[in-house]
């Protein structure tokens, strides 16, 4: 187990970021170059595009997938009627994989097939809804389709956490005249901290992986605005057959990822020691 | 008794196998010709292929060249070859050539005869790595094509243009007829190849030459490119408001009259003739934009990827040598809408636009295709920045540095 670990984690990553020194193209070969692959890879508009896409879906699919999360969580926590088939609607996106996913809102969002022209149909003629052929909007088209399968996961994992809270809390806060609202956001989500903790790994894992929604979405376009840096990677190993410009690419991405990660576990385990 | 017959069934089952296998090889081919026109081709190899007692198994992979080649080469180096596969031929093997991995065919070549009747002979030269010849060219496939619908400029009330210069003067009226004057698929290398045809067309053979095979990044910033961007600039405008992506939904565009033109490969024949259109009166096509008469001479090629097996081995020599043969070649290429490697077969049954092709490369107005002349490394900086430009509003002036630079950093 152990030797697999090594092998596979530690053994693979190493090699991976040798080889990023090299000026590998088609097969990977031990001519080093420095720091080459790294400047041209900070030099090319498209890994600049690809990160500031990331960054921004990142943000924002962090914080809408938590708030939408919690909120249909909360609402469904309310002992309402029906609960099983709300749920079920929710989390079934859940189901479909990534490229699935991909070309049914390409399909929703097309302006000839999808909602504009069904609206239009309506009779509002001027309505228009065409995220993925802007390249101002196309990031955000990527957003909903994101969401649309992410939060229904969240979701069942926010109302697992709720319905771990003990009823007489709830009852404590009643005795006292605290709020709703006020009971939610002041007592029981501090309460559910470890729940919130393992909601965030599962969407920061998912958010840099971001690849196979894109390529069914849109292809990384129009031009280079719906860019990921997962989909560099790919395209530079195999497509431009350049592995060293790949190699430092996924270097960096996992650098990035120990930059967040790093301090993140110093605070988590730093904080049980004290405990 | 039950499992006794079950027994003896099996065994009948592996000896039929064992015998089929002895009457025909299976060869598994992969190639990337998935669109209406290109499968009606490719049947043909497998037609010819299947009359000489072997079997063509089919390995088609849907998508584009981009889609495909990781999936080949990935398998010839992961140890799962193929039989035979298509590529580009050009730089994109390079490597596994040298690695060992892929079949040297230099005693069949000589053995029929290649250097004396493939024409033009740099096709064979981008098959060959220090003497020795790697892969079977099989057709030849030129991107300098401007395809034009009758329909969509009999409805604007103009003739057809006969050159680039008219075209861009027509566009007004055909936007103003409700038509998309310029089919654009929102790809990459689509919009690269565009570009690389006008730069052809503005620019001429000297200029492409002294950029794209010498790497000179000097004529690349200079007073000739800035023409071939500000042109480039210019059909980006026509190609306004065409949101297809894939190259045959914006051919179909110009086949349904819904665009006045589009700029793309004689693959796109193929697709024409499977919509029955009937070039010269349904649809002209412009070789060289009108502007200059000159193809570039890219195309597809077979490579064989080495195997251990000798049934395998001979199989893989039989097509090598049917793929180059003349009737397999008449037959594919004239499907395929591409012209054939050979300069000594009879070709008058080809259409308008072949005949066309033909007279160039007969002429010798040929150039080397970006394949050959770049590395995909470079292509794909290339096709990057051509995709920003195309869907931005990225102003000449600064694609131009773009493109500069990476030519400099070129290999």
């Amino acid at each position: 187990m152990i030797l697999t670990v090594l092998v596979v984690f530690v053994g693979g990553t190493t090699w991976t970021v040798v080889h990023s020194f090299t000026k590998s193209k088609l097969l990977p070969k031990l001519n080093f170059v420095g720091l080459d692959q790294y400047e041209r890879l900070w030099g090319t508009r498209r890994w600049l595009v690809s990160i500031e896409n990331l960054a921004m879906y990142g943000a924002l699919s962090l914080i809408f997938t938590l708030v939408i999360g919690f909120t249909l969580a909360a609402l469904l926590d309310r002992k309402i009627r029906g609960e099983a088939v709300f749920r079920t609607i929710f989390l079934y996106p859940f189901a479909l994989s990534f490229i699935v996913t991909g070309l049914a809102w390409q399909w929703i969002l097309n302006p000839d097939l999808g909602v504009q022209q069904v609206v239009r149909d309506l009779g509002w003629t001027t309505f228009e809804l065409n995220p993925l052929n802007n390249p101002e909007t196309v990031m955000y088209g990527i957003l909903v389709a994101g969401l649309w399968q992410g939060t229904g996961l969240i979701m069942v994992i926010m109302l697992a956490g709720l319905r771990g809270i003990d009823e007489d809390i709830w009852k404590a806060a009643r005795v006292d005249g605290i709020g709703t609202t006020k009971t939610y956001v002041r007592i029981i989500i501090p309460m559910m901290r470890p729940v919130f903790v393992t909601a965030l790994v599962l969407i920061a894992s998912g958010i840099i992986k971001l690849y196979d929604l894109v390529v069914a979405l849109t292809n990384g376009g129009p031009g280079l605005s719906s860019e990921v840096p997962a989909k560099y990677v790919i395209n530079y190993m195999f497509r431009a057959q350049n592995l060293g410009q790949g190699f430092a690419a996924s270097t960096m991405m996992l650098v990035s990822v120990a930059i967040i990660l790093i301090p993140w576990a110093f605070l988590e385990f730093g904080g049980k020691k004290r405990g | 008794m039950k499992i006794k017959q079950s027994i003896s069934g099996l065994a009948a089952a592996i000896s039929f196998g064992l015998c089929a296998s002895v009457q025909a090889t299976e060869l598994e081919v992969t190639h990337w010709w998935t669109s209406g026109g290109e499968a009606a081709a490719v049947s043909e190899f497998a037609k010819a292929f299947d009359a000489t007692g072997n079997k063509w198994v089919d390995g088609a992979i849907a998508g584009s060249g981009g889609t495909a080649r990781p999936i080949i080469i990935s398998r010839i180096l992961g140890g799962d070859p193929m039989g035979a596969t298509q590529l580009n031929h050009g730089r994109q093997a390079e490597e596994l050539i040298e690695e060992g991995l892929l079949t040297d065919l230099t005693d069949l070549a000589d053995k029929e005869g290649w250097r004396d009747f493939v024409n033009p002979s740099s096709l064979l030269d981008a098959c060959t790595l220090d003497g020795r010849i790697y892969c079977a060219p099989v057709n030849i496939h030129s991107g300098q094509w401007l395809w034009l619908s009758h329909g969509a400029f009999k409805e604007a009330g103009i003739d057809v243009p006969q050159n680039w210069a008219e075209f861009v003067a027509a566009a007004p009226q055909l936007a103003e007829a409700g038509i998309l004057p310029l089919a654009m698929g929102q790809q990459g290398w689509q919009q690269n190849l565009a570009f690389g045809t006008i730069t052809v067309a503005v620019a001429g053979m000297e200029a492409w030459t002294e950029v794209s095979v010498n790497k000179n990044a000097e004529v690349a910033a200079g007073p000739v490119y800035k023409e071939v961007f500000e042109a480039a600039a210019a059909a980006r405008e026509l190609a306004k408001g065409s949101n297809v992506q894939d190259w045959n939904m914006a051919t179909n565009l110009v086949i349904t009259d819904k665009a006045g033109g589009q700029i793309m490969g004689d693959w796109a024949q193929g697709e024409f003739q499977v919509a029955g259109q009937v070039a010269g009166e349904d649809y002209t096509c412009l070789p060289g934009l009108g502007v200059n008469e000159i193809l570039d001479t890219g195309g597809d090629a077979f490579y064989f990827p080495v195997v251990d097996d000798e049934e395998t081995q001979k199989a893989q020599m039989e097509l090598a040598s049917l793929l180059v043969s003349p009737k397999v070649q008449v037959d594919f290429n004239l499907k395929k809408g591409s012209l054939p490697i050979r300069g000594d077969i009879d070709l008058s049954t080809a259409n308008d636009c072949m005949q066309k092709g033909l007279k160039i490369l007969a002429a010798g107005n040929v150039l080397p295709s970006g394949d050959m002349a770049l590395s995909p490394d470079t292509q794909t900086q290339i096709e990057d920045l051509m995709a920003e430009f195309w869907s931005t509003d990225m102003s000449a002036a600064d694609a131009q540095a773009s493109y500069a630079a990476i030519i400099e950093d070129a290999e």
